[in-house]
């Protein structure tokens, strides 16, 4: 292309470029920056923030308020995952492995619930397991328990509704690698002797890592954000890091402390996605490397 | 070599663990009973009560019309980036496109938050207008990963075609890109009148006195009336209008890759 086409054709770039970069720019970059600035102010007494900087908020967060707070938000989230995945897996297989047709229709019954709106789906299961709804009611009916258990406002249930909110996260992606898996490998273990499971374990699970962690990535990413799930369903002993963002922020108004919590999720999350996606570049220049070799 | 039935089991109990709770959910709607624990007779009182809630009412007007606004502005933002991305490889692309990506792995706390903070900061008061903006924040990069899919598939020798045959710069946008785009475009925006419909926690972040959205009248009910059945023929209800939506867009994507 020619010098004089060139020119205009930078302009073409940045008229193109400059409505969504400078939207984002103002509207996504800039308060990302300003939760960090603001975790080092105070709040005033109508819900604003005053001019001093302190060091308080960070200070609070190793508060007994809060510490156990962080702590349980990373394992209900890191349990939460787990079992995601390890669901998913069996799922993932079982939709790879069948005939075509039925793949996509599978796929469509997977999304098909999570269309209604994520508020009334944990509600429809308030509604289920509340003390005289239908989850009780057959518990009562297999007469295990003496006493019917309380199964909502409890770690047990921000747990169940998380998983239920979260898997189709992690079946998608494991789904996708499971597509592009090559099962005859899995034959060919088996031909070697080795046991059905086995063969899971060893050849398949392997063959979708990339898939595994993108899975693990995105739905513990979006459990330690979560407020909705334990705000309906939780009590005051699942409590999150989110339910004291929003209590912070839309409760008693301190912002300068919901902005240190904030920060800290927010930290949290910049790194959990840098370290992933280094990782996953690695993994890319391995395998490329692997097919260099192979090829030569 | 015999298969083991274990993963067709998880399968199916899976789709069973997914489908139970809405299905309870859309029968509720049509029980008598109002706690919904037994089946007490077929009634239509819940969809009447909720007709006649004008609370709900106009929080559903503000909804569309916030809804409409957001995805008409993401869309001409994200189809405006998706040629950017599509055209150019450059340093600045890289960049344009790391910006639009972190957006969908955000947890939508952070993003709530931190608008909150913002427009506190910059002293703008929250109502529709903050809502607005955050909507198309949200928004922006659904509609751009949409519109670039599309624009993969796009044969731009029909644009040298047109210019060839001697039209102008802005004929051929209009009369030959823009119409070969139309159904990605609108199916990008029908994403994001979903997407702005259905959220909830960014929208508590940044709401303001005097504008309640569906969501936020829906959360309200939840918490302090606790006016369960009602809310159960609203989910329904939008349960079948989010089906007619997706069906049409799923319709307008396939249209083109068929053949």
């Amino acid at each position: 292309m020619s010098a004089a086409k060139n020119i205009p054709s930078r302009r073409a770039e940045w008229l193109l470029t400059l409505p969504s970069l400078g939207w984002l720019a103002v509207f996504f970059v800039a308060p990302a920056l300003i939760v960090f600035l603001l975790a080092f102010k105070t709040a005033d007494a109508t819900g604003g923030v005053s001019a001093g900087w302190t060091l308080d908020n960070l200070r609070a967060l190793a508060d007994p308020q809060y510490r156990p707070i962080l702590w349980r938000t990373f394992w209900i989230s890191g349990t939460t995952t787990l079992i995601c995945l390890v669901i998913a897996l069996p799922v993932s297989f079982a939709m790879a492995r069948a005939a075509p047709r039925w793949r996509n229709f599978l796929l469509l019954l997977i999304i098909i619930p999570f269309w209604t709106n994520f508020l009334i789906r944990v509600f429809a299961w308030k509604t289920l397991l509340q003390s005289d709804g239908l989850v009780s009611q057959l518990l009562d009916a297999t007469r295990l328990f003496d006493e019917s258990p309380t199964l909502l406002y409890n770690s047990g249930a921000v747990l169940l509704i998380m998983v239920y909110t979260q898997l189709p996260f992690a079946i998608l992606p494991l789904y996708a690698a499971a597509e592009r898996f090559d099962f005859t490998l899995m034959d060919a273990a088996r031909d070697l002797g080795a046991s059905g499971f086995r063969a899971f374990r060893s050849v398949f699970i392997p063959g979708i890592s990339r898939g595994l962690g993108a899975a693990a990535l995105i739905v513990f990413v979006a459990t330690i954000g979560m407020y909705v799930v334990p705000d309906i369903v939780g009590g005051t002993d699942s409590e999150m890091i989110g339910n004291k963002i929003a209590q912070r922020a839309q409760g008693d108004r301190n912002l300068p402390l919901a902005s240190a919590l904030a920060a800290a999720l927010l930290f949290c999350v910049l790194l959990l996605l840098i370290l992933c996606s280094s990782a996953f570049r690695r993994s890319e220049k391995l395998d490329n490397a692997l097919k260099g070799e192979l090829q030569a | 070599m015999k298969r083991s039935r274990f993963p067709v089991l998880v399968t199916a109990a899976v789709l069973l663990f997914f489908y139970a709770p809405i299905v309870v959910l859309v029968i509720n709607s049509f029980n008598a009973s109002r706690f919904g624990g037994s089946w007490e007779g077929f009634t239509l009182k819940w969809y009447e009560k909720l007709w006649n809630n004008d609370d709900i009412w106009s929080a559903l007007w503000t909804s569309l019309g916030l809804a409409t606004l957001a995805s008409l502005t993401a869309m001409v933002l994200g189809t405006l980036a998706a040629f950017a991305l599509h055209r150019f490889q450059s340093r600045l692309q890289k960049i344009h496109l790391g910006t639009l990506t972190v957006p969908l792995v955000m947890p939508d706390i952070l993003m709530g938050i931190s608008l909150l903070l913002f427009f506190v900061a910059l002293g703008v008061p929250t109502g529709f207008t903050t809502i607005w903006i955050a909507h198309v924040t949200f928004c922006l990069s659904y509609v751009t990963m949409v519109v670039l899919g599309r624009l993969q598939d796009f044969d731009f020798t029909l644009v040298d075609a047109a210019r060839d045959l001697g039209a102008g710069r802005w004929q051929t946008l209009r009369r030959v890109v823009l119409p070969l785009l139309a159904p990605g475009i609108i199916a990008g925006g029908l994403l994001a009148f979903t997407l702005s419909i259905d959220d909830f926690v960014i929208t508590f972040f940044v709401q303001g006195p005097g504008t309640t959205t569906l969501t936020l009248r829906v959360y309200s009910m939840m918490k302090v009336s606790q006016n369960m059945p009602v809310i159960n023929a609203l989910a329904t209800i939008l349960l079948a209008l989010t089906f007619a939506v997706v069906t049409l867009s799923f319709k307008l994507t396939r249209k083109q890759t068929a053949p």
